[in-house]
């Protein structure tokens, strides 16, 4: 199916949900709200003539001072059968990052929500194993955020973790063997 | 290497009635550096793959450079290693892991950087990458390059092997 035909179709059946179409290059995005986000990959994912069953990404973008709601996520759905594909962004707001998990419609998207999770803090409710997965536990801030400093907050801010490595190389200096 | 050979070296001597053997060959070093040959001469090189110079190391161990010639086998195991290849982008999370198996290896024990990340952080001036692993680890060769070519490793082993052949006082007393 033509790319624009699904988004119409989409906005057929979600009136309400779908904010805007847009289509570059041949490749269609429909922004959509997030509150039935879920209902809406189901329908996706079941409805026979459109049968997206491969989430091929889902990752965060951050619109730092561009639009009203500061995140979204963008899901890249293809269709292993039909062979088309579409990307459907649901905007988040800044002041609760949170979104409904779409693992019961797609399995595979479950390390892809704990990266975004990871990187933009974005909150995906019931997702059953939460947790940073590219980062070290305890650290403190999301990077991929655009008011994140490129090079960390800071040494007086450092990583717990990597103080403990150079305190540790600090104090093993007195047993280095000097040839 | 001071090797002193008899002029005699050669020569047979007549041990007994139609027996003849080689005259005795006298080598006079020191300890130092017979041990110091010895070592240099088969280095286990702990391999530490973080990027993409793992692969450019995995091309000089492979059969066109073939650090085998050279008495170089990658061991696996850091409690039976001589030095250790920190090849790669050294990130804050991992740091904490190259730190423990350099920790895990018996002395003496030597580190080469290989390539701009590990050496300064190269282009990830970031806030997951450590600048330089020679923040938390004493390097001894640092090998330029991004990834270098297997000739760079070659010479920085060779680098290494000069600096172990130069120790001295350390398996004898100087004589």
């Amino acid at each position: 199916m033509e790319p624009l035909k699904i988004a119409d179709e989409i906005k057929e059946q979600f009136p309400d949900e779908v904010l805007d179409i847009r289509e570059f290059r041949g490749q269609v995005a429909v922004t959509v709200k997030k509150a039935r986000i879920v209902e809406l990959c189901r329908y996706l994912h079941d409805e026979p003539s459109l049968f997206f069953d491969f989430p091929a990404d889902l990752f965060g973008i951050d619109y730092l001072g561009k639009k009203e709601n500061r995140f979204a996520v963008a899901y890249n759905l293809y269709s292993i059968r039909h062979r088309h594909r579409i990307v459907l962004k649901a905007e988040v707001a800044e002041a609760s990052p949170v979104i409904d998990s779409v693992l019961p419609v797609w399995a595979g998207v479950n390390w892809h929500e704990r990266e975004c999770f990871d990187l933009f803090g974005i909150t995906f409710t019931g997702h059953p194993d939460l947790r940073r997965i590219l980062l070290p536990e305890g650290w403190e801030g999301y990077p991929l955020r655009k008011d994140y400093p490129l090079k960390g907050p800071g040494p007086d801010q450092e990583w717990p973790g990597f103080v403990d490595v150079l305190d540790r190389a600090e104090q093993y200096k007195k047993y280095e063997w000097h040839g | 290497m001071g090797l002193i050979t008899s002029p005699t070296a050669l020569s047979l001597v007549e041990a007994e009635e139609g027996t003849k053997i080689l005259a005795p060959n006298i080598v006079i070093t020191s300890f130092d550096k017979v041990i110091n040959w010895a070592r240099v001469s088969s280095l286990w090189p702990m391999t530490f793959g973080l990027a993409c110079c793992a692969i450019e190391m995995m091309a000089v161990y492979a059969s066109h450079n073939d650090l085998d010639r050279m008495g170089i086998i990658p061991r696996g195991s850091p409690r039976q290693s001589d030095f250790m290849f920190v090849a790669g982008t050294v990130t804050k999370k991992m740091s904490e892991v190259v730190r423990r198996v350099y920790d895990q290896m018996p002395e003496p024990r030597y580190v080469i950087s290989v390539g701009s990340c590990a050496n300064s952080g190269g282009i990830f001036n970031t806030y997951s990458t450590v600048q330089g692993c020679d923040t938390f680890l004493p390097v001894d060769v640092y090998i330029p390059g991004c990834p270098p070519r297997p000739e760079a490793f070659i010479e920085g082993i060779i680098k290494l092997q000069e600096k172990m052949m130069r120790e001295q006082f350390h398996w004898s007393r100087w004589r």
